[in-house]
């Protein structure tokens, strides 16, 4: 649902990072945090655990400029994406314009990966949402490990809807701003059928 | 444009301020914030500039929303009213004409006796004006489907966003 306010001339949107837990959602987040500078960003909150695993989201604002004489504002949020967590996921889909979802490329978390995207498909149903239509891109995540399927492979067992699909090391920040682009596009161009 | 985008022009952003500052008077308040539930700041009133506004919504409407699941997990509709009491500060967050959130910080200039009694009496204000907001929005849909400035985004527009 994308806030659109004529009286300060901003467009804000919210961008959810999805996926299982320990994908690289954060890594995501923090990378564009370092990357970006302190003009175009607001400050980063982590609601996490003691141990670093994300409890509730990481938010993150972002500028990205003027579009129409508009200021175009994005709020980055990741979901906790441990499967006990799940009542969390919903709450942070509430509102949601466009969806990233961060794949762990190894081999052994290809069945989290699945359970994964059902559970999104799930609640964003429940948020009044279709995956089919949301716009949408996969990140195939850690492609640095020395554990990891086959891109083509990932591509035909995650891919739903031939999204935009990208490779990445997030720790490295490798296809981060790709994939957040691919989104960011993706919404505007909702925003002009509308 | 989606009927559930949030649109707001200038003259009801002028109301609710209107509104918000008079609140902030009445409640002997710091501040006043008015906040989407999805976490978007709608307008605020007050000393807001001490404040980091954008991180104060959005945990704002993620205390509300877990809040909520709180109420629905024991068969609660909501709690409408959350305080956080603290040493010198306090907020006290309320739920406005079901989708926005008021949120008054405050501290020992005010109680919470007033401050409650003020939420009350403005959050009626605010209703009606969101209401008067809801029909202007439906009465501009239906006369000029294409008046949003963003049917005519192009590609190359898009595209500049990303260059730089």
């Amino acid at each position: 649902m994308a806030f659109i306010n004529y009286a300060s001339k901003e467009i804000n949107c919210k961008i959810v990072y999805y996926g299982p837990g320990l994908g690289g959602k954060t890594t995501n987040l923090q990378f564009i945090y370092n990357k970006t500078s302190p003009e175009a960003r607001g400050k980063m909150i982590s609601l996490a655990t003691e141990t670093d695993r994300t409890l509730f989201f990481d938010f993150l604002p972002l500028d990205l400029g003027t579009i129409r004489g508009f200021t175009t504002r994005f709020h980055l949020y990741t979901v906790p994406g441990q499967v006990f967590y799940d009542a969390s996921r919903k709450l942070i889909l509430k509102g949601v314009d466009g969806v990233i979802f961060v794949a762990d490329s190894q081999e052994e978390r290809m069945e989290a990966n699945i359970e994964s995207i059902r559970n999104l498909e799930d609640n964003l149903e429940e948020n009044g949402f279709d995956l089919k239509s949301i716009p949408y891109a996969l990140q195939f995540n850690k492609r640095d490990l020395p554990n990891v399927l086959q891109v083509d492979e990932m591509y035909r067992v995650l891919n739903f809807k031939r999204e935009p699909t990208f490779e990445g090391i997030a720790t490295s920040g490798k296809g981060v701003f790709d994939t957040l682009k691919s989104v960011a596009k993706q919404i505007l161009i909702e925003l002009r059928k509308r | 444009m989606r009927s559930h985008d949030f649109v707001l022009y200038e003259d009801g952003l002028y109301r609710l301020e209107e509104a918000l500052r008079r609140l902030r008077l009445d409640a002997n308040a710091k501040a006043v914030f008015l906040v989407d539930k999805n976490g978007q700041q709608i307008a605020a009133a007050g000393e807001v500039e001490q404040f980091d506004v954008t991180s104060l919504a959005s945990l704002t409407a993620g205390n509300v929303a877990a809040t909520d699941g709180l109420a629905k997990l024991i068969g609660e509709r909501e709690f409408s009213v959350l305080f956080h009491e603290g040493k010198q500060d306090h907020i006290h967050i309320s739920i406005v004409a079901k989708r926005a959130i008021l949120v008054v910080i405050f501290d020992d200039r005010s109680s919470l006796g007033l401050t409650r009694l003020r939420v009350r009496q403005a959050s009626g204000d605010l209703e009606k004006i969101f209401e008067s907001m809801a029909k202007q929005a439906e009465q501009g849909t239906m006369a000029n489907t294409d008046s949003s400035p963003f049917s005519e985004i192009t590609d190359e527009d898009i595209d500049a966003l990303f260059s730089e």
